[in-house]
């Protein structure tokens, strides 16, 4: 008995470590590159043999912004799936290596290194949080491998360097969109913030929102902050409740954005929310419960679009995974379409070709929108805005840049 | 006026749990002297213990007595055996090593736990936060002015709980054979034994009791917040270990005050300055009191060979 317990214990760390391991490389990477080798088995079995072409994604698969990660891989699975059963690249087979970084930058920058070094990736797809991308991209530019973000809006992600690229639009039009849309439409005369203080992302559009929400000609009551992880905003909330806003811009992600929205109204705050992207899940009506409804958020694509190659994009992605593609799952399955497409036109699978191959991308048929790339490599897009009704988004207006 | 009374109630609301929590830290510490860090994470899974039970019962978890009771039942028993299986199988095989190695166990644990809750596999949640059930219907009960102060049901429901959890623990403690076993535990393991008190039993029933209050404290946790993910256990852990040492670490009274005070600061700094600075000032009033009074607000300083 007395041995018993150490061995239990060593046991339960063994399992703990099995577990680990298991969350990182997920079943996605596997699934992806056991479906390129059952149609074209490489002898060697190595997934970046020679008739195999090997991406990486680095996502948040666990932590606080798991459902953008989860979403992000399910769009990129699909597209590569899609591309191989057409065939692949110029004869080879796609396979893709999946990284979780727990929503957190640093554990980012580190599944880039090893996407990089070790499993040596022809190009990089990843992260939704911009703060994430961030991390990824000095690394990605450093070796000199191509990175597509499928949905890291704050500027500075691409300005990191030449091989960064996106296919989303950027926060200052977010903010502005959101101003325009609080304004002309809903003409608000008073808004007040709640910023997110540790996400980069949150920040730049409440910075964007104001600055376009004065110019014309509105009022910010207040700008309140809270920590992401938090699950009390009822200290922000009664100082905001005291300014009497018309509205509340909360640039923030679901996991926070749906509690608040409760918070609010136990507060007695009946104001619309307004938001950007990174309210986008279907969690956001979970945690929001009815306290949500009511409320607006830009976003890259509505679901509602009648456009057949979203309503193909959405049947497929019922038909996989079940439930409605959230932005990030269309942004996602752009993302790899549009590296997959760079990559049939690059020269060779080098970092500098398949670099100009994406930078080329023009007028590319994207479910959530059409990508052309500029010169600071942004998409230029326009936005959609939603109004949160009970259990799901609803289409109010497209707002262009 | 009004908006200084809103945030003592909303601060008095998060003391309180933090209090019920750091109670299990000072408990097992002041039997064991063992930080137990997973004490956070094992209130996590008491949540989620919770969660599950108020869907299996569905619509009459809200709102119905019996329904309340059998969720807080479930997960208190529940934690309550975890608390047990890792004393047993985790912190006793080590009781006569170095401290430091049940610490460094201890952090394994939390660890395991909440990184182990966020895989998606059989019954485990899955990483994303989830809404937890409102089983207690939240109504108005007390409206000053215009909506100016509101104090909901649930704030009463949470603070009679808590103090009446807390009068039970003193009295356990202070007022029974069990508590006087434990005091003398505490005190000095092996004489206890030598005197014939089961120290063994005695241990585990203080981990026991510790996981329990845990899983209540989570559970009015995430009843007044809405919000349950596996990583809640690792924030408010922190937070109640924190008061914990701010009121003297292994004085029950002290966790206590503590807690309240530590829930009353955040409160009041994110109300009036920004929740930026929420951690820092904690973190600070921490070390503040340990530099003035070393032991916590009303603990003794005990000189211990290093």
């Amino acid at each position: 008995m007395r041995r018993l317990a150490p061995m239990l214990l060593a046991a339960l760390a063994v399992l703990a470590a099995a577990c680990e391991k298991k969350t990182q490389p997920t079943p996605s990477g596997e699934a992806g590159t056991q479906a390129a080798q059952g149609q074209a088995p490489s002898p060697g079995g190595t997934p970046a043999g020679s008739d195999t072409i090997l991406l990486g994604q680095v996502g948040a698969l666990t932590g606080g912004q798991a459902t953008f990660g989860i979403s992000t891989r399910n769009g990129i699975e699909l597209a590569l799936k899609e591309a191989n059963a057409a065939g692949g690249v110029n004869g080879k087979k796609l396979a893709i290596r999946v990284y979780d970084n727990q929503s957190k930058p640093e554990e980012a920058a580190q599944a880039a290194t090893r996407l990089i070094t070790q499993d040596k990736v022809v190009l990089i797809l990843g992260d939704v949080a911009s703060s994430n991308s961030l991390a990824m991209a000095e690394k990605a530019q450093a070796a000199g491998v191509p990175m597509i973000t499928p949905s890291s809006t704050n500027t500075t992600v691409t300005e990191k360097g030449d091989y960064i690229f996106r296919v989303c639009f950027i926060d200052p039009f977010q903010g502005f969109v959101m101003a325009k849309f609080a304004r002309e439409d809903l003409k608000l005369g008073k808004v007040a913030v709640l910023q997110d203080n540790k996400s980069a992302y949150s920040i730049d559009l409440s910075g964007v929102f104001t600055r376009k929400f004065t110019e014309m000609g509105g009022k910010i009551a207040t700008t309140e902050s809270y920590s992401q992880g938090d699950t009390d905003y009822r200290a922000q909330l009664t100082a905001i409740k005291k300014t009497q806003p018309d509205g509340i811009y909360v640039p923030g992600y679901y996991s926070e954005v749906g509690v608040i929205a409760r918070q609010a109204r136990e507060v007695g705050l009946k104001v619309p929310l307004m938001g950007g992207d990174g309210w986008d899940s279907e969690k956001l009506f979970e945690l929001g419960g009815s306290a949500i409804s009511g409320s607006y958020f830009s976003n890259h694509y509505s679901p509602d679009n009648p456009d057949p190659r979203v309503q193909k994009f959405i049947a497929d992605y019922k038909a996989a995974y079940g439930g409605v593609p959230d932005a990030l799952a269309a942004l996602g399955y752009d993302a790899a379409r549009v590296a997959i497409e760079a990559l049939k036109r690059a020269k060779d699978l080098s970092g500098p070709s398949v670099r100009d191959a994406i930078a080329q991308t023009k007028d590319f048929p994207g479910v959530a929108g059409t990508v052309t790339l500029d010169d600071k490599r942004n998409a230029v897009k326009s936005a959609v805005v939603l109004k949160v009704g009970d259990g799901k988004t609803q289409y109010v207006t497209t707002i262009n840049p | 006026m009004a908006q200084l009374l809103q945030h003592l109630i909303n601060g008095l609301a998060a003391g309180t749990i933090y209090a019920l929590v750091a109670l299990g830290y000072t408990m097992v510490y002041g039997v064991l002297k063992l930080i137990n860090f997973a004490h956070g994470d094992v209130m996590m899974v008491g949540v989620y213990m919770g969660y599950a039970t108020a869907f299996a019962i569905g619509r009459e978890a809200r709102g119905s007595f019996l329904g309340i009771a059998a969720v807080f039942a479930v997960a208190m028993l529940g934690c309550a055996l975890m608390g047990f299986l890792i004393e047993r199988f985790a912190y006793r095989p080590l009781r006569e090593k170095p401290r430091l190695t049940a610490l460094i166990t201890a952090i394994g644990i939390s660890f395991a736990l909440s990184y182990g809750f966020q895989l998606d596999i059989g019954f485990l949640p899955g990483a994303s936060p989830r809404a937890f059930p409102e089983i207690i219907e939240p109504t108005e009960w007390l409206i000053i002015g215009d909506r100016d102060v509101v104090v909901w049901n649930w704030q009463v429901i949470s603070f009679l709980i808590a103090v009446g959890l807390m009068v039970g623990l003193q009295y356990l403690v202070f007022g029974t054979r069990f508590g006087r076993a434990m005091r003398a535990v505490s005190w000095d393991h092996r004489v206890a034994a030598l005197m014939g008190i089961p120290t063994d039993r005695v241990i585990a029933l203080t981990f026991m009791l510790s996981s329990g209050l845990a899983a209540g404290a989570g559970l009015l946790y995430a009843i007044k917040d809405t919000s349950v993910s596996p990583l809640m256990g690792l924030y408010v852990g922190l937070k109640a270990f924190v008061a914990a040492v701010i009121g003297g670490i292994g004085h029950v009274p002290g966790a206590v005050v503590g807690a309240l005070v530590l829930g009353l600061v955040e409160e009041f700094v994110v109300g009036y300055a920004a929740s930026t600075w929420r951690d820092a000032v904690a973190f600070g009033f921490l070390i503040l009191v340990l530099l003035v009074k070393p032991g916590g607000l009303f603990g003794r300083v005990a000189a211990e060979k290093v």
